[in-house]
């Protein structure tokens, strides 16, 4: 079955409209049962940053443009793009942060949101340009995926056919 | 919705504050202001109990590493009350695990 497109939500630039968009998203990935619960957990963290820095996007550009987030459903798949009308940047060039045995780490208190989406999902594509950016994010599995108990009862089962 | 921020100065010498809600780039301001307030009044072992938080993002990791770096340059502590995988994993991730103090319980991280 093909990816298609479920949900499409255009929210104001302004940090309390992030909220919402966690809520929406993640309120549908748990309608489809698309994702086992902790995935959920990772879907509301994924987008909150991908949010927060499309927001700071658009600010630092002086745009007025909305947040565009869209989600893309296949089986035992979920999809999300969160876009922005900023000036782009180069996923590929961003600070590193010392080690956290480096007392020096605690001189910094941003840049976590690339790297934690990065842990978080099980596919990430930047899409960034000067016309803006689109972080595209995947994360595999059905509701039971990567559930122990599911997955016992699965070979059991599998073992008595 | 608001994040709850509740002040227990009740365990000399530590200051527990009680977080409760979203702590995301739109909330995590007011968590950053609580923390300078405290420590300006001269409070130095703060013991931050986030059971009650069920989101955090990076901003609020980062509102609490800057909460951590202003009390150890007044030679106090910031201590996390953590025991939710879902919080935990933030934590663990980022590998601030190992640069935070995290218990089990407001009262083991009030216990010395």
């Amino acid at each position: 079955m093909a990816v298609e497109r479920s949900l499409e939500l255009s929210v104001p630039s302004r940090v309390e409209y992030i909220a919402v968009v966690r809520l929406v998203v993640s309120s549908l990935a748990t309608a489809r049962r698309a994702l086992a619960d902790d995935r959920i957990d990772d879907l509301k963290l994924a987008v909150s940053e991908a949010c927060t820095n499309a927001i700071e996007a658009n600010m630092e550009a002086g745009e007025d443009a909305p947040v565009v987030v869209s989600c893309w459903e296949a089986p035992e798949r979920f999809e999300v793009c969160v876009a922005d009308s900023g000036q782009g940047f180069d996923p590929d060039d961003l600070p590193q942060h010392p080690p956290v045995t480096d007392p020096e780490r605690l001189n910094f208190e941003r840049g976590l949101g690339i790297p934690l989406i990065r842990s978080l999902v099980d596919d990430v594509r930047f899409e960034s340009g000067a016309e803006g950016t689109a972080v595209w994010m995947t994360l595999f599995g059905g509701p039971d995926y990567g559930d122990e108990t599911s997955e016992i009862v699965r070979v059991v089962i599998a073992e008595q056919e | 919705m608001e994040l709850g921020l509740q002040v227990d100065d009740s365990r000399s010498p530590y200051t527990v504050l009680s977080v409760k809600g979203e702590v995301d780039v739109y909330s995590a301001p007011r968590l950053r202001e609580k923390l300078v307030e405290l420590v300006s009044e001269g409070h130095r072992q703060i013991v931050a109990d986030l059971e009650g938080v069920d989101f955090l993002d990076s901003t609020g990791l980062g509102v609490l590493v800057g909460g951590l770096k202003r009390l150890r340059s007044h030679e106090g502590d910031l201590t996390l009350v953590c025991t939710q995988p879902r919080i935990l994993k933030v934590f663990e991730i980022t590998g601030l695990t190992t640069v935070f103090k995290i218990s089990g319980s407001v009262d083991e991280a009030t216990a010395s």
